[in-house]
């Protein structure tokens, strides 16, 4: 097996790293598997894979830096794989440097593109909170490793099959996991999870005060989107905190992404710019959320939103 | 607690970045450098355990000798004496090859605490903690909100995806790589501006600590992103703009 994904859970990020590793499988001229670690269900994995394995063991029901590294080496061991690819997920961030550094490699962490040059992966990754975009290669021998942003890649580009699950059980001993970890806890109220988001209606600082909102949200709830907002709108605490896309929020990637009022600043951009259709609705024809917009109206969102819902309301 | 807190100096946030002729690194001649923002919440971290817990804390920096300026603004916000591995040219060093460098530099203090911040807002890469973690043969846990001292070791608070939280219990020594944002960053007083210039700075140089390995990953060219998109703009009145708008996301992009 040439590139081995290895999956965190069923849907979302993990199968946006499925997709990848396909599209590289075929441009490479290789093969893909995947594995589930800590997993408790046998169902097949829903994607055409050379194999899949199912990583159990007792001491991989919780996460733990140490079970995973240990579980995983032993794992790429037996799979041998060229490439390694992981979601780039909180967890991943925690294990995967040091998984690498186990093996005295570097993962190529938070990519965003690849390509394919003279028979090796090139990978683009952000510099500079997304200001400056860089090609890194890997130097030396297999494995390597790379970490994929949320929304680089299209989990509905998944070329679809059913690969059953292969037991694997890696040896692991209680005394070698050193961290005690507590059970998951929640301090608020259910956070939105605007990556899973199809349609986002996101607000900026054009809707001018709080008791505008209800007109966006009128706005989102008329084609069933979720509401976000740019950071100004979250400190200003006119809308929580669990619905701030940007570098300091959530990174989301959306059928389509509307943009109303929001300028744009970078720190915004890099959250959303992953989307398949952006929409942005400005005031100011030279707003840099235009550069990033397939579709725009250049106009007075007070004027614009209650006319977009007037029409969407006729397509329903 | 000996607690010592890795800080790397990079360019300020409001840099305006232009692409080096050699086409691998940015132009930095007239750039303004200062702290990375998340080492100085991992430096308020390791200052407030040494104010609730006695002991010492030692800042390490790799870096150009412009770093100094860095260092010795956390001197005088607190940190007791300083580490700085000096390298003029960063750009050859990958994160593991960066890392071995501050490993060897550790290998004689024997810190109780590793703290780093959550990653560089230059490179970015968010891994520092971890990699030195293995490194150093210390357990690690990152994204850590709080930090509490109980008999056997610590317990921390780690932000998961989401809203989630987590405590995870560990024997010291360990790292920890500080969540951005979770504390006020405190000021450097005049005293403390006075006292800094007194402390100890340990310079040490790559050939110190055995040499720089090389790299496992190389960065090809840097480049400014390419604008891609050409934005299809509708005009008139907002009704009018609007129904074209809406029959565009249905028939053409088909979003809805």
């Amino acid at each position: 097996m040439s590139i081995l994904v290895v999956m965190e859970q069923r849907g979302g990020m993990s199968l946006e790293t499925l997709a990848a590793g396909q599209q590289m499988a075929r441009e490479l001229g290789t093969t893909v598997g995947a594995a589930l670690v800590g997993g408790d269900s046998a169902e097949p994995i829903p994607a055409a894979l050379e194999k899949a394995y199912s990583v159990e063991h007792e001491l991989l029901k919780q996460y733990t830096p140490d079970g995973y590294v240990s579980a995983l080496r032993q794992l790429i061991a037996l799979a041998r794989p060229t490439y390694v690819l992981f979601p780039h997920t909180y967890q991943v961030r925690d294990f995967l440097p040091k998984l690498a550094t186990s093996l005295g490699k570097v993962a190529v962490s938070d990519v965003i593109h690849h390509r394919v040059e003279n028979g090796a992966l090139v990978l683009v990754r952000q510099l500079f909170q997304g200001k400056v975009s860089a090609d890194v290669r890997f130097q030396g021998d297999a494995p390597n490793f790379a970490s994929l942003q949320a929304g680089a890649y299209r989990a509905d580009q998944v070329a679809a099959g059913s690969t059953a699950l292969e037991k694997f059980v890696p040896a692991l001993a209680a005394g070698d996991i050193r961290t005690k970890p507590g059970e998951r806890f929640r301090e608020s109220a259910r956070a939105v999870d605007l990556g899973a988001a199809e349609l986002i209606v996101a607000v900026g600082r054009g809707i001018k005060e709080a008791d505008n909102i209800p007109l966006v949200q009128q706005l989102a709830d008329t084609i069933g989107a979720e509401l976000a907002a740019s950071r100004p709108i979250c400190d200003a605490g006119w809308l929580p905190m669990e619905r701030q896309v940007g570098s300091s929020g959530q990174t989301v990637g959306p059928k389509m992404y509307m943009a109303v009022g929001i300028s744009g600043a970078i720190q915004h951009l890099v959250g959303m710019k992953a989307s398949r259709v952006v929409v942005a609705i400005n005031k100011d024809a030279n707003a840099p959320i235009f550069e990033v917009a397939d579709y725009g109206i250049v106009g007075d969102l007070f004027q614009v939103v209650p006319a977009l819902i007037e029409e969407f309301k006729k397509t329903r | 607690m000996k607690i010592v807190v890795a800080i790397k100096q990079v360019p300020a946030r409001d840099s305006q970045l232009r692409i080096a002729a050699s086409g691998r690194w940015i132009q930095e001649d007239d750039f303004t450098f200062e702290i990375n923002e998340p080492d100085a919440y991992a430096l308020e971290a390791g200052l407030q355990l040494k104010e609730k817990h006695t002991g010492e804390v030692v800042v390490m920096c790799l870096g150009p000798a412009r770093a100094s300026q860095t260092i010795r603004e956390a001197l005088a916000k607190g940190a007791d004496r300083a580490i700085h591995i000096e390298e003029e040219d960063l750009t050859g060093l990958d994160p593991l090859a960066a890392a071995r460098l501050m490993a060897a530099a550790l290998k004689a203090e024997a810190p109780d605490l590793v703290l780093t911040g959550l990653q560089s807002d230059d490179l970015g890469y968010g891994q520092t903690g971890p990699i030195l973690a293995e490194l150093l043969g210390l357990p690690h846990a990152t994204i850590i909100m709080e930090v509490e001292k109980q008999d056997s070791g610590i317990r921390v608070k780690r932000e998961l995806e989401d809203g989630w939280f987590q405590h995870v219990e560990m024997p010291l020594p360990a790292l920890l790589s500080i969540q951005s944002g979770i504390s006020k960053l405190r000021y450097a007083t005049l005293m403390g501006i006075k006292k800094a210039k007194t402390k100890e700075v340990k310079r040490l140089t790559a050939a110190d600590l055995g040499g720089a390995s090389g790299p496992s990953i190389t960065i090809d060219r840097v480049y400014l992103p390419e604008r891609t998109k050409r934005t299809q703009l509708f005009e008139g009145n907002p009704q009018e703009a609007a129904a074209k708008l809406v029959e565009k996301l249905k028939f053409e992009a088909r979003v809805l």
